[in-house]
């Protein structure tokens, strides 16, 4: 799960990680309202949206008086904010974060998330901060400290200075960073994150260490423990038809862009690789639809009907390795669905396993338009046919 | 011969009272798996169908002799039970448990590193070696005994594959599903180097998916050490980055852990790339028989 970066500031503040003063506004009155208790300008006003790059496609802005601040806050708040990461429809500006403005004597960037090759938590610092790390990482690999921490041991004195020291931080500055890094690591821990990020973390003119940016994600398995964080979710920040679709606990990706094809799989890897079968069919798929082991007939009617609401939809592929799911549950929901929806575009079925007869009994016997496949070869021809048709 | 169970396999299940331990158990006792015991704590001294609980891992360990584990327990628990297994020296640890946080795995992985007990998963399947001992939730109907072995991070996956080889006739030594999650126990290169090793193993099908590099250490590990052929296939090609595709491990951070690269550091290593499900058989076929 994602948090914004105010929310992942406040957790910051509570924690002791130093962060500038500032607070999170809804309207231009609000805006104008936190920069008078800031007291002073510059402030800085910055988009808060689930994605990176805010920067460079205009999201964040420098107000250094009170006609820039309501210029600046007036054209962010609405403004539709197209980043390498939202994708080219962009997402709606809701909400700003209004910031102290600071004298930056140095960009820095830091990372602490659980390394999977490992097992361990992983440290990652450079003095490259501001920038895209990945790039970092890919062009210039020595200039990233990649610091180890066992998680039975946790974080130790030795660890922070590695990373400290590795940054060449002035004098002044290394005991204000090691105890920042101790504290982030820490709540990184405490809240199960997948990833705790500050770029740029900087160093001021009068050497203080704050956090300018702060990025916060969250183990989704971990939730059921952090009900402070589940506070933090923003529906208006995902895909309506993935939040509908999780009301009945549907694991359902939308994948936007030009898809065609709708699918619903049971099992993640089988999901991933129906809709690698409907590309190389010469469809693309609309999304990744993982109905599970043990799906009720509910679960699969609501799948069907989410799948046929989407316009874009000109065929869709059931796919179901029947194990635990067995085929005539599915054949079951599936007609139960089509009856109560109705069949708007072809749905080609292919099952296999467990009670396959009588699953394809049930279909036959519906009296539905409902495209039987063989196998999976077949199911992929069949619809090739599909939406091949003009 | 197979890898890791076979017939004389004594498997003690934990969480065996809960609704899916009781149906589990049973589809694994009806396959022919000798389950000897059961652990809820609290139920110590009941029965589930013939078969005794306990109330911990090392009590039943002690009564029976159980010398393998299955985990059933939800996910806020799990971490805790693999750890009281290893304690038990259980040697082989099968946890089926899916949704546990990456943060118990990091120290469940570091508590057992060095410990003799093998863990497979967990978000897994489990093992089978068809016709002797079944450990886990996969459909024991369409296996068959033989001479491949399959190694997958995905359930359905593994199912999709053993159908596509009993299907062209090519009987599993032992199936293996290693789990979907991020942090895991037993990864390919274990599997691959035992399946080597076992004469009863003539070739293998290995299926990995999006997210991490496993396949990519895998792929060198074979060229460096497996002689027997090795029929790879990779899922989520088509999947966007910076989404969980359902596994917790499933997802392409950044630029890494993409199926491309997966399937190029497979075929660079020359092992040969199935590149579509359906033709999975057809690939096996070619390269598996003998």
């Amino acid at each position: 799960m994602k948090i914004h970066e105010y929310q992942a500031k406040e957790l910051f503040r509570r924690h002791g990680v130093a962060v500038p003063e500032g607070a999170v506004a809804f309207s231009l009155e609000e805006a104008r309202a936190v920069a008078s208790r800031l007291g002073a300008f510059p402030v800085v006003v910055k988009a808060q949206i689930h994605a990176g790059g805010r920067g460079k496609g205009g999201g964040v802005k420098v107000a250094r008086d009170q006609s820039q601040l309501d210029a600046s806050a007036a054209g962010i708040l609405g403004m539709n904010l197209v980043t390498r990461q939202t994708g080219p429809e962009g997402r709606r500006v809701k909400k700003i974060l209004i910031e102290q403005g600071l004298d930056i004597a140095k960009e820095l960037y830091l990372s602490i998330l659980p390394d999977r090759a490992t097992a361990q938590m992983i440290i990652m610092a450079s003095e490259a901060g501001g920038m895209d790390i990945e790039e970092v990482a890919e062009k210039t690999p020595h200039r990233i400290i990649k610091i180890l921490v066992n998680p039975l041991l946790g974080i130790q004195a030795y660890h922070l200075r590695a990373a400290a020291y590795g940054l060449n931080l002035p004098a002044e500055a290394v005991k204000p960073f090691m105890a920042l890094l101790k504290s982030l690591f820490q709540l990184c821990v405490a809240y199960d994150c997948s990833l705790v990020e500050i770029n740029p973390l900087v160093l001021t003119a009068n050497q203080r260490v704050l956090a300018l940016d702060a990025k916060m994600d969250f183990d989704d398995n971990a939730l059921y423990r952090h009900p402070d964080v589940q506070a933090f979710r923003d529906l208006d920040e995902e895909n309506p038809t993935e939040v509908e679709a999780s009301r009945y606990h549907l694991n359902y990706i939308h994948l936007g862009g030009d898809g065609n094809v709708g699918n619903m799989v049971n099992g993640a890897g089988l999901a991933m690789a129906t809709m690698d079968c409907i590309k190389l069919a010469g469809g693309k798929p609309v999304n990744f639809l993982d109905v599970g082991g043990g799906a009720s007939a509910e679960q699969i009617e609501n799948g069907f009907r989410i799948l046929q609401s989407d316009p874009h939809v000109k065929a869709i592929l059931i796919n179901i390795f029947g194990g635990i799911l067995r085929c005539d549950r599915l054949a079951n929901g599936v007609v139960q669905a089509a009856r109560k929806v109705g069949i708007r575009v072809p749905v080609i079925i292919r099952m296999e396993g467990t009670n396959l007869e009588e699953g394809r009994r049930i279909l036959a016997e519906s009296g539905l338009n409902l495209i039987n496949a063989a196998d999976l070869k077949d199911a992929a021809q069949k619809l090739q046919g599909v939406i091949q048709q003009p | 011969m197979s890898i890791f169970v076979n017939k004389e396999t004594r498997l003690v299940v934990q969480g065996i009272t809960g609704k899916e331990g009781q149906f589990h158990t049973r589809a694994c006792a009806e396959y022919g798996t000798r389950v000897v015991a059961g652990v809820t704590p609290g139920k110590g001294g009941q029965k589930m169908d013939a078969i005794p609980v306990f109330d911990t891992v090392a009590a039943a360990v002690a009564a029976t002799g159980a010398d393998a584990s299955m985990i059933f327990v939800p996910p806020p628990f799990a971490a805790d039970a693999i750890m009281e297994a290893a304690d038990a020296r259980v040697p082989l640890v099968v946890c089926i448990t899916e949704g546990i946080p990456v943060m118990d795995m990091l120290r469940v992985k570091n508590y057992l590193a060095g410990k003799p007990v093998r863990l497979i998963g967990p978000n897994c399947p489990g093992i089978i070696t068809p016709g002797e001992c079944k450990i886990g939730i996969m459909p024991g109907a369409i296996h068959k005994p033989g001479s491949i072995g399959v190694v997958s991070r995905s359930g359905t996956l593994t199912y999709e594959a053993v159908h596509a080889l009993t299907g062209i006739g090519l009987g599993q030594s032992t199936c293996i599903g290693i789990g979907g999650d991020p942090v895991n126990g037993t990864n390919f290169i274990d599997c691959l180097g035992a399946f080597q090793a076992d004469p009863a193993t003539s070739g293998i099908v290995m299926i990995g998916e999006i997210g991490g590099n496993a396949e990519e250490e895998a792929a060198a590990f074979i060229k460096a050490n497996v002689t027997k052929p090795v029929v790879g296939f990779i899922a989520g090609l088509t999947a966007p980055p910076g989404r969980r595709m359902g596994h917790a491990g499933a997802i392409i951070s950044g630029r890494s852990g993409t199926g491309q690269s997966k399937v190029a550091a497979l075929r660079e290593n020359g092992i040969t790339v199935c590149p579509n499900l359906a033709d999975l058989g057809d690939v096996c076929a070619q390269a598996l028989r003998a």
